[in-house]
């Protein structure tokens, strides 16, 4: 990290953390452990819980990750081993490429395309995996909820992801790699015995960077999910909400009080990203300098 | 880094105490000696392994010209000849390793058993199991256990032994001399081994398989000259069950371990294999005046 890029992350932190220092202090502890987030009217008192949008927050990135991470490490490894030479250089283009869209063209194609395909999926799971808490539906509302939103992030995470595995994968030592495939392995078997244990770190850093990403992922959540600023522990069902998303859709009526308030949770979001971002990429440094 | 570093010198370690300038009279009586003590009324196993117009090329370089050899059953065959001659491009050809470098290419064929294994519709990975390879820097899998490792060919090719596994480890690490040192440690992870216990382990693993057929390529090059007596016993213990095809740089060592010596040579242009006979007679009498001037170390 440059000297710059550290001066400005602390200034943001520091604006958050002033700015916002007000709710932290009235609010205490309960501001991130509360889940009901209300403005006191007329003078009446401020109620601010961030806890259901930290829920929110996390269920969905739970849920990019377990989709997107498992995508990500087939993809890297279809493009190290198994891809034509004429045709790799195309994918890796399009995967490398597909990191810098911006969000919104994410959101406006799982809005359009994903959506009708993923209600279709969300049936099918609550068909037959419905008796599990997790994928319960109070009534058929399968429209706009976080798994969605999560399927969304999923396909957002997934550049990133492959591109780190990828660079793992291709570097297995080449001896580990022929002592397998001379005791009569497969490819698959090969990858399962040699290159998996190899990079299984490199993906968790990854998938760490991935989930930097989706936490703080605005846009697209906002696109695609039914934002309503409650717990939702039912991932199938059409509605939550992630801490980003929050302070897009209650900046602009916030009173005074609420807006600060909204500026500590987007230091409680800074704080998480930070961290997140941080392990990421010490995992990933440790993992490609000593190649174990 | 570090391992690189160890390994290089440990295998010039290995060469000063190997190359005492070999004169022909000497390596042809410990040769002589060799095959003597050989047994041919033991019936050996293995299965015989025959090399027909064999032509390698990386790309649009041509590494190996028409190389024909015939590998008895039962037999320890060493490959000698200077470096760059094509030595490991040619063992590589005869297990399928070859395809695995992209733009290598090949001609010819390889009999195992009078079975073509380049024949279209062939399992290449049927074929490895049966010829098997020890490769010049030790590879045992790190994240196994030394008992893993052992096991792990019928893993990966998804095979079953018809004996149990701890018969198994016993029977291929004794076979591989290193039970002894090992027998408490099964469980231990094989990077705490020494290069030439790692080298002994990735001959047993080999034998877990159980091939016919067993190719090495330099296998002590990297090793310290204990280590190298060590495998050179195993390797006059498994030529009894086995088909044995060991490419070497140490002329003692062919000499100490092999049947029959074939010599390649490349002058500028692909690699050619020149002679080939017994190893007493390859290095007491050869019939090219170019061998001749390699085992008595003009050369090379
Ligand atoms: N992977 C490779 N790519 C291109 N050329 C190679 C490769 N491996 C070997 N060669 C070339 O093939 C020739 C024979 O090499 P090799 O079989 O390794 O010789 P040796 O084992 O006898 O030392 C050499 O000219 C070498 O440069
Ligand atoms: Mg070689």
């Amino acid at each position: 990290m440059s000297m710059s890029s550290l001066l400005i992350l602390t200034l943001i932190g520091l604006f958050l953390s002033v700015r916002g220092f007000q709710a932290f202090q009235t609010q205490g502890l309960g501001f991130i452990t509360k889940v009901d987030w209300t403005a006191g009217v007329d003078g009446g008192k401020d109620s601010f819980g961030l806890g259901a949008m930290i829920i929110g927050t996390l269920v969905i990135s739970a849920i990019a990750l377990v989709i997107g991470v498992p995508l990500s490490v087939l993809t890297a490894l279809f493009l190290t081993f198994y891809a034509p030479e004429r045709i790799k250089k195309a994918l890796v283009t399009l995967v490398d490429l597909m990191a810098s869209f911006p969000s919104i063209l994410f959101g406006l194609w799982g809005f359009i395309v994903l959506m009708p395909m993923a209600e279709y999926w969300a049936k099918l799971i609550h068909k037959y995996v419905g008796w599990i808490p997790l994928f319960k539906m109070p009534s058929p509302a399968y429209t706009r909820s976080p798994f969605i939103a999560g399927v969304v992030l999923a396909i957002m995470i997934i550049p990133i992801v492959t591109s780190v595995s990828r660079e793992i994968f291709g570097q297995t030592p080449l001896d580990r790699i022929q002592a397998a495939y001379a005791l009569g392995a497969t490819r698959w078997a090969m990858i399962k015995a040699v290159v998996l244990p190899f990079g299984a770190s490199g993906v968790v850093g990854g998938a760490m960077l991935g989930l930097g990403r989706a936490l703080g992922e605005t846009v697209a959540v906002y696109s695609v999910l039914n934002i309503v600023f409650k717990v939702n522990f039912q991932v199938l069902y059409g509605f939550g909400g992630n801490i980003a998303s929050m302070i897009v859709g209650k900046w602009g009526e916030a009173s005074l009080s609420e807006s600060k308030a909204l500026l500590a949770a987007g230091f409680v979001l800074f704080v998480m990203t930070l961290l997140v971002n941080l392990l990421a990429n010490f995992i990933v440094r440790r993992t490609v300098k000593t190649g174990k | 880094m570090m391992s690189t570093v160890n390994s290089n010198n440990e295998e010039n370690n290995g060469e000063d105490m190997s190359i005492t300038t070999p004169s022909t009279s000497s390596l042809s009586s410990v040769a002589a000696n060799h095959a003597s003590q050989r047994q041919p009324g033991n019936a050996p196993l293995g299965s015989g392994l025959e090399a027909r117009g064999i032509h390698a090329w990386f790309g649009k370089h041509h590494a190996l010209e028409n190389v024909s050899l015939d590998f008895a059953a039962g037999t320890v065959t060493a490959l000698i000849g200077p470096s760059g001659c094509g030595k490991s491009t040619f063992i590589r050809t005869l297990n399928r390793m070859h395809e695995f470098i992209p733009s290598a290419a090949m001609a010819g064929e390889v009999l195992l058993d009078g079975k073509d294994i380049y024949e279209a519709g062939t399992d290449v990975t049927k074929i490895r199991l049966q010829i098997g390879m020890v490769f010049q820097k030790p590879n045992p899998f790190p994240s196994m256990t030394i008992g893993q490792n052992v096991l792990s060919g019928l893993k990966l090719a998804q095979i079953k032994s018809p004996k149990n596994n701890d018969d198994l480890l016993e029977e291929c690490l004794t076979r591989a001399g290193l039970w002894t040192e090992v027998k408490d440690r099964l469980d231990a992870h094989a990077g705490g081994l020494s290069g030439g216990q790692q080298q002994r382990l990735c001959i047993a693993r080999s034998l877990a398989v159980n091939p016919k057929v067993l190719l090495m390529d330099e296998p002590c090059s990297a090793l310290d000259p204990g280590s190298t007596l060590r495998i050179e016993d195993t390797i006059g213990q498994l030529a009894q069950t086995m088909t044995i095809i060991i490419v070497t740089h140490n002329m003692q060592q062919a000499a100490r371990v092999s049947d029959y010596t074939a010599f390649f040579l490349s002058d500028g242009g692909p690699g050619q294999m020149i002679e080939v006979g017994p190893t007493n007679e390859m290095f007491s009498r050869p019939k090219d005046q170019r061998t001749e001037n390699y085992v008595s170390g003009r050369f090379g």
